[in-house]
């Protein structure tokens, strides 16, 4: 067993040191008959066999890279440069836990620092935390942090918010009997939040770009809600956004919650992302998550520590503000490694390409017969009412080869008004060549 | 005689080097291998970048005018300084690559690096969470092959794919409970959820994030459950326990069907926190102990990488009381084709039957899953069974080689860790976080400090199966030694370890009390002064 070190004369030696007649008299305080259990699973195999096996399982998928590619809605296809996938297999990265001892693990702890820098910086807050599990939940949490600061109960979900965001932040809020109102989801971003805050409104809940893609202001929001002693949580599920897009900082967030993956991190199947979570100062006591802070060591060198644990359940239990241990260690260093080699004039320019993209791609589908392009602000995705259901105009053009983006009914299957809708994205990873034949794909399917 | 005598010295001249040793003070402030590396801020700036990307048009603007103007404040650096910055970075980190890693209740065993080949492959790592199910069938088919192992080594009848940690796993159980006593009209009186004083601190905090009141069950002084304090705790008003199995002392619970038997008989269930799984897969069958649910963490158990701190998976196998609250999404296959259950409505039952909810935007860990399902694959049944067997002789050979000179909390045998307390440090002025610290100066990760809360000072060591026995008795040497030291009244040395590390003691509570939690560009820090 390549994995094991020990020799069976080993073992027997061990066993004598141990005072053990056997194996099994260290498993004594098991139930006897439910020691040794039997299993229905195959024995041991090599390297070989294994990667042969799950090689198969691989090649059944549809990697994003094998031709036109438009799927969005919260999971983004990106470049990611060579140099990150490298230095995130470094052992002394990999192979590391939690920085619990911070003497020995300042390389985690520094680029954490760095990640909550990037990320304070990106969203325009004044901190971040060291990581959520991914914008999801990250969004459940801020849902719960609002209710901790207000003191208030209603948490308003805007009409652009992804609803499986939605869908997460109602399960956990439900648990403590939190009223959740949700705002009619309407594709044109016309909904009337303001209207819906009232004085028992912890925070209203609102995404930019919304999962329709469209770009919204939130300093009008933010403004409604303050005027009624309500937080603002805005939700960013493109990242990349915010190298074009004005912060929500600046548009008075009081709670950013992000999907980080695009930076640094492959689609996976959904995971593992990264949580982006960041607020104003005054909050950090009410902060989810961990925190890495500076310090300086007993010869007074600058070093990092988790700090403000206080918050946390290892020293809080049931007291904490969240039951939150492992996050998502290894997805920040990745998501900073990205964010340093772009740098603030590569992430402006990476974020214009999608746009231009999106932009590209657009203009070509809205010519065809029976596409409706429903935006009028978007980013790098937007929204298309299609004459056919689009569920099945994705099945045929995906038989084609051309993933073309998510059919309305898989986000709101309750909807029938959604069934002809296509939610479309475009990254800097899609060529004309693509966007032809996607366009031509999709002419045929609606011809 | 060679020509290098006369040159080049090749032997160190004796004499002034011991003296000299930790007293050198270079120019940079570096020592040789151990380099110092200023934060990425500090050293880029705004215009800097490490990518090549192709040129705008220009031609575009359909942001609706909300474009960003103000400068962010993300300097970048080129590829080679940013190998340097970080490569620079992961030399200042212990990691289970370079040794024993004891870290208690952690499982920190050897990351097959297989795992890590084959999560890369481009049909999983680049595969859309929302791709048509035709073009995903193989991820959906590897999500059912991993439950179905998960089902057969755990003895349970469903599991939940999509906790993403830990933590989320035990979220994901107790809201499956909650739903439960929901369906039975007994929510609001089922209130109070007990767990040992010995609980990992996730435990209560899960438990009141759900909505539920905690309270500790007394140890019986073995380092277990009391089962008659238990039982007099319990009531018409407990929603169930948390019990961690093999539990946070390193012990199994022996009476652990006794204990099942009495919550379920008061109407409550039984959430056990799979945590330390590694002492028992392949061996014991949680199922077969009266468990109705378990989360279990494939970044311990399972030797996905926790890569400084995450990410982590948590799927958490239900019992046939729970199972049919699981949340969604979940997959399912017929005739040989796999769909995913996404929504209420595409589930069987008009109202959406009893699903707890969503627990994560998309399907939980699948980069995790592949690397578990690999690991599993390459072990099988009989070397999952070997490893559970090596993890629990190597501790129980800690406890053993260690018992002469430190003070084991309980009496053995134990599973697959050893705790004890600082009983053996009394009256030297040394406590565990002097001698975690010197530990760190021989070159070892300390193990658990401070944790589980029922012993003094805890230490608890968990090797794991990957340690060799020649590593382990290097280890105990070290650990003997380092005890003996403590004892004989070395104990300023104690108090300033580490001396070797890349920092000495860091102040944690100057970081707590003045939180600094993000670089500001040194302007903006003076004119905040
Ligand atoms: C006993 C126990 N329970 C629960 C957890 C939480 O698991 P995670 O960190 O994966 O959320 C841990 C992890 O440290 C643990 O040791």
């Amino acid at each position: 067993m390549r994995y094991l070190p020990h020799n069976n004369a080993e073992r027997q030696a061990m066993l004598n040191a141990i005072g053990a007649a056997d194996i099994d008299a260290l498993f004594a305080d098991v139930p006897a008959d439910a020691l040794n259990a039997g299993f229905d699973l195959p024995d041991h195999q090599g390297e070989m066999e294994v990667e042969r096996a799950l090689g198969r399982l691989a090649a059944k998928n549809r990697a994003a890279s094998q031709g036109p590619f438009f799927i969005g809605a919260g999971a983004y296809k990106h470049h990611i440069p060579a140099t990150v996938d490298h230095v995130i297999q470094r052992s002394e990265f990999l192979t590391a836990y939690t920085p619990y001892q911070p003497e020995i693990a300042q390389g985690t702890l520094q680029y954490l620092f760095e990640f909550q820098t990037q990320v304070a910086a990106l969203t325009g807050m004044e901190v971040a935390n060291a990581s959520m599990y991914d914008g999801s939940t990250g969004c459940g949490e801020a849902a719960l942090m609002a209710r901790r600061i207000t003191k208030r109960n209603k948490v308003l979900l805007s009409g652009g918010l992804h609803p499986h965001y939605g869908a997460v932040t109602r399960t956990n809020l439900e648990l403590v009997n939190a009223k959740v109102v949700q705002s009619p989801m309407n594709v044109d971003a016309s909904e009337d939040l303001a209207a819906q805050i009232d004085d028992d409104t912890a925070c209203v809940i609102v995404q930019t770009p919304d999962v329709f893609g469209n770009v919204r202001d939130l300093t009008p929001i933010a403004e409604a809600a303050h005027a009624k002693g309500a937080l603002l949580v805005a939700v960013v599920t493109e990242v990349v956004s915010l190298g074009a897009l004005k912060s929500p900082g600046e548009m008075g967030a009081d709670i950013v919650v992000g999907e980080g993956q695009s930076l640094g991190n492959g689609l996976n199947f959904g995971g593992p992302y990264v949580g982006l979570f960041a607020t104003r100062q005054k909050y950090i006591r009410q902060m989810p998550g961990r925190l890495c802070g500076e310090t300086t060591d007993a010869d007074g060198k600058r070093g990092f520590v988790l700090t403000l644990s206080t918050r946390e359940q290892h020293i809080r239990r049931d007291k904490a503000t969240s039951n939150i241990c492992t996050n998502s260690g290894l997805c920040t260093l990745a998501f900073t490694i990205h964010m340093t080699l772009l740098g603030e004039a590569g992430l402006r320019k990476l974020a214009m390409l999608n746009h231009e993209s999106a932009c590209r791609t657009a203009d070509a589908l809205a010519k065809i017969d029976g596409v409706e392009l429903l935006n009028k602000s978007y980013f790098n995705e937007f929204t298309l009412r299609l004459s056919k259901d689009a569920s099945e105009v994705v099945e045929k053009l995906a038989g084609d080869g051309v993933l073309a983006g998510v059919p309305g009914a898989r986000l709101l299957p309750h909807r029938k008004d959604a069934r002809n809708l296509l939610i479309v994205a475009a990254t800097e990873c899609v060529s004309d060549e693509d966007i032809e034949t996607f366009t031509s794909k999709l002419a045929e399917a609606l011809s | 005689m060679s020509m290098n005598n006369q040159g080049r010295p090749t032997t160190p001249t004796s004499g002034a080097g011991e003296a000299m040793e930790t007293n050198v003070k270079t120019f940079t402030g570096n020592k040789a291998l151990m380099i110092e590396e200023a934060l990425s801020f500090e050293v880029g700036d705004l215009s800097g970048s490490g990518v090549d990307l192709p040129e705008l048009s220009g031609q575009y603007d359909r942001l609706g005018g909300v474009n960003r103007n103000e400068t962010i404040g993300l300097p970048g650096l080129s590829e080679p300084e940013a190998m340097r910055h970080f490569v620079r970075l992961s030399q200042k980190n212990y990691a289970i690559d370079m040794g024993p890693f004891p870290l208690g209740s952690c499982t920190m065993k050897h990351n097959p690096r297989l795992n890590e080949k084959v999560a890369r492959l481009p049909g999983f790592a680049d595969l859309h969470p929302l791709a048509p199910e035709s073009a995903a069938q193989g991820a959906l088919e590897l999500i059912d092959t991993l439950a179905f192992w998960l089902k057969e080594l755990t003895g349970m009848p469903a599991v939940a794919m999509s906790p993403k940690a830990g933590a989320h796993g035990e979220l994901c159980g107790m809201m499956a409970i909650k739903a439960a006593l929901e369906a039975r009209g007994e929510a609001d009186r089922r209130v109070r959820v007990l767990a040992p004083e010995s609980a990992h601190g996730t435990n209560p905090a899960t438990a009141v994030q759900c909505g539920f009141k905690v309270e500790a069950i007394p140890g019986d002084g073995t380092g277990r459950v009391d089962l008659e304090a238990l039982k007099e705790k319990l009531g018409d008003d407990v929603a169930g326990i948390m019990v961690t199995n093999p539990n946070t002392c390193g012990l199994f619970e022996r009476d652990i069907r006794a204990i099942a038997d009495a919550v379920h008989d008061a109407g409550g269930y039984f959430y056990c926190d799979g945590a330390n799984f590694n002492a028992i897969a392949g061996k014991v069958k949680p199922g077969d102990l009266g468990v109705d649910a378990m989360h279990i963490n494939l970044h311990k158990t399972f030797s996905t990488p926790h890569g400084g701190g995450g990410p982590g998976a948590g799927p958490t196998v239900l019992s046939e009381a729970l199972a049919p609250f699981a949340p969604l999404p979940y997959v399912s296959c017929e005739d040989g084709k796999y769909s995913l259950v996404e929504t209420l409505h595409h589930a069987e039952a008009e109202d959406g039957g009893d699903t707890l909810g969503r627990l994560t935007a998309f399907h939980g860990q699948m980069g995790m899953f592949v690397r578990a399902l690999s690991y599993m694959m390459s072990h099988g049944r009989d070397g999952l069974k070997q490893a559970s067997e090596d993890a629990v002789l190597n501790a129980n050979y800690v406890l053993a080689r260690l018992k002469s000179e430190m003070t084991p909390s309980f009496e053995g045998p134990c599973m697959h860790e050893a705790l004890f307390d600082d009983r053996f440090l009394k009256d030297t002025g040394v406590e565990t976080i002097d001698f975690a610290k010197a530990m760190i100066d021989e070159g070892y990760h300390p193990m658990t400090m401070y944790f589980p809360l029922v012993v003094h000072g805890a230490m608890l060591i968990e090797p794991t199966e990957s340690e060799s026995k020649r590593e382990l008795d290097l280890f105990c040497d070290a650990l003997l030694s380092l005890a003996k030291r403590a004892k004989a009244g070395e104990t300023e040395s104690f108090k300033a370890a580490p001396v070797y590390a890349p920092r000495r003691r860091l102040d944690e509570t100057a970081a707590a009390r003045h939180p600094v939690l993000r670089w500001t560009p040194p302007q903006t820090a003076q004119a905040a002064e």
